[in-house]
């Protein structure tokens, strides 16, 4: 509830901020104090120290799952903004609005992340995408920018849509919109109710981009400019799978018959797909939005699965694809050609810059010793528990070996190809410190990962 | 006499009390719905699309008072507020369509003003 609160009311401050500051380092400094603000409010929340006491007529719950999620969220935001905020001056001249788009949208994450009541998650969901429309279109004179941002929002619009009706069959069919109201079934489930959460599962899939409802992903994450299409790739992807695995665990937990073979099918298609048609792609960009599709496949094996392993490793994935794509995402957005060829020779340009990126990349492909394997190796675990999981898994597995080919592409490109004299990407101190402590982290987290699960139950 | 009228009015007042069944209402917002759906994936103009989505969300708002009436009619001797949560969904229901119009129009707009033309067919830019 402390961040709920204190995230709308930064939005509104960043908003007046861009009138009463003229400095844009100072905007930012206010942005990345208000971000750390978020967070020790949270984790005191976490302790028991909670400042506001609003009545939420058991429409929201804190609790371990939704906290912890949360402060994952805060500590990407608060590294995403000391490595990207720079950048977004490059975007436009409205700095501040675009803050306080992000603070609006770390409160509609904070209510997917804690919904008990569909009311809940739908207000969550759309506080999450009117921001993110905006946010793509940012690049006003950019053809690419305008049209992202009208694809994202005619197909985000439709899936509210799918969302709504999926929604109100639930009402009809159980009178409540309360989550644990929906998961009394007591013998045969009604066709009302059976058809309101396969629209549902299509919604949140569509925001989850899962593989037949992905197509706008690329494009989306093509057009948008690269400091946002890092933010929607990583901490907003993050919440709409928590959100997800929230809906289909505690709402529809006892009706898994009908659902399990939809999402099994639903996450060898993600993983195909993704993985497939990232290996084609010639502009890193464009490879790392197909990349993300696969690793929401990925992610939707913990939805699969649906077992204690699976909600530990969840948060573990969410963390470590997280950190690794805010690393590469801020690189790429200083790089000036965005193809393979771009990051030739990087590795003696800037040496620091390419190591770290090499170990964002070698996560991302699951390579041991770093956070990626961990979280697959927790994910392919808790598959392999379920009775029909196997195959799932080793599909999973197989996928995995076709993503480190084109990871490892860009770690070819910077160590073993001679670059042309463009100059390396130009880099501030504390952005070179921040991907530093990032590298550092994704591999705390490989070998340590006790040391974030560890939060999770204290 | 009279009371036999009496007993009259009151069964007259119950047939209107229960009024449609509520299989009429699901047929009517699914088809609404359906004609959203179909108008989204066959219309090239972005405002036609736009207000087919808006037709899409108006039929979910019909279904959503309906079942309100419906569960209120149900439960109404149990608890005298039961099924007043679905109308109020649809109040929210409308503030969220509210923002999306408005940032739809400005992006729309947006668009218009680079390219001279709402068609949805010049998306297809990014495609390569």
């Amino acid at each position: 509830m402390n961040a709920l609160i204190l995230s709308a009311v930064f939005g509104v401050v960043m908003m007046f901020s861009g009138i009463l500051l003229k400095q844009k380092s100072a905007v930012r400094n206010l942005a990345i104090a208000g971000i750390l603000l978020l967070l020790v409010s949270n984790v005191l929340e976490t302790y028991g120290t909670a400042f506001f006491k609003v009545n939420v007529n058991g429409m929201m719950y804190f609790d371990r799952l939704a906290l912890f999620f949360n402060t994952i969220v805060f500590v990407s935001a608060l590294l995403y903004f000391l490595l990207t905020a720079k950048d977004m001056e490059k975007v436009g001249v409205n700095y501040a609005e675009y803050f306080a788009l992000i603070f609006f949208i770390l409160c509609g994450i904070t209510l997917t992340s804690s919904f008990k009541s569909l009311l809940i998650l739908f207000l969550g969901i759309e506080i999450i995408s009117i921001p993110l429309y905006i946010l793509t279109g940012t690049d006003k004179r950019n053809l690419k920018s305008n049209e992202a941002s009208l694809k994202y929002l005619l197909l985000g619009a439709f899936s509210t849509g799918l969302m709504l009706m999926g929604i109100a069959l639930i009402y009809g069919a159980k009178g409540t919109f309360s989550t644990e109201g929906a998961n009394l079934v007591t013998d045969k489930p009604s066709v009302l109710l059976v058809a309101g959460m396969i629209l549902l599962l299509f919604s949140m899939s569509f925001k989850a981009s899962a593989a037949p409802f992905h197509f706008w992903t690329p494009d989306v994450y093509d057009g948008a400019p690269t400091v946002f299409t890092s933010f929607m790739a990583t901490i907003v992807k993050a919440a709409v799978f928590i959100a997800f695995i929230r809906l289909f665990d505690e709402a529809f937990g006892t009706l898994r018959a009908q659902w399990q073979l939809w999402i099994a099918v639903i996450t060898a298609a993600t993983l195909f797909i993704g993985n497939i048609t990232a290996v084609f792609q010639q502009s890193v960009k464009r490879m790392l939005a197909y990349s993300s599709i696969a690793q929401a496949g990925f992610m939707l094996l913990s939805l699969y699965a649906m077992n204690t392993d699976a909600k530990e490793g969840i948060l573990l994935y969410v963390t470590a694809y997280s950190f690794a794509t805010i690393g590469i995402f801020a690189v790429l957005a200083r790089m000036n050609d965005y193809t393979f060829d771009g990051f030739n020779g990087l590795a003696q340009k800037d040496p620091l810059v390419a190591g770290s990126l090499t170990v964002f990349l070698l996560s991302l492909a699951g390579i041991p010793l770093t956070a990626g394997f961990l979280a697959k190796f927790y994910m392919l675990k808790a598959t392999i528990a379920t009775p029909q999981g196997l195959w799932l898994a080793i599909f999973a597995i197989l996928m995995a070996a076709v993503s480190v080919y084109y990871y490892f592409r860009v770690i070819q490109a910077m160590y073993f190809k001679e670059g042309d004299d463009a100059k390396a990407p130009e880099t501030t101190p504390v952005f070179r410190g921040t991907l530093v402590i990032l590298a550092a982290l994704v591999i705390l987290l490989g070998i340590f990962p006790d040391l974030l699960l560890h939060w999770f139950y204290f | 006499m009279s009371h036999k009228k009496g007993s009259q009015l009151i069964a007259q007042g119950s047939k209107l009390k229960k009024g449609m069944p509520i299989n009429y209402y699901i047929f009517l917002s699914l088809a609404l719905f359906a004609i959203g759906i179909v108008g989204v994936l066959t219309r090239r103009n972005a405002i036609i699309i736009f207000m087919c989505i808006e037709l899409m969300l108006n039929a979910v708002n019909l279904l959503l008072v309906a079942f309100s009436k419906m569960h209120h009619a149900a439960n109404v001797a149990v608890n005298a507020t039961a099924g007043t949560d679905g109308q109020l969904f649809v109040f929210f229901i409308m503030v969220v369509a509210a923002a999306e119009v408005s940032v739809g129009l400005a992006i729309i707009v947006m668009m218009y003003r680079n390219i001279h033309s709402v068609d949805v067919n010049f998306l297809n830019r990014l495609k390569h």
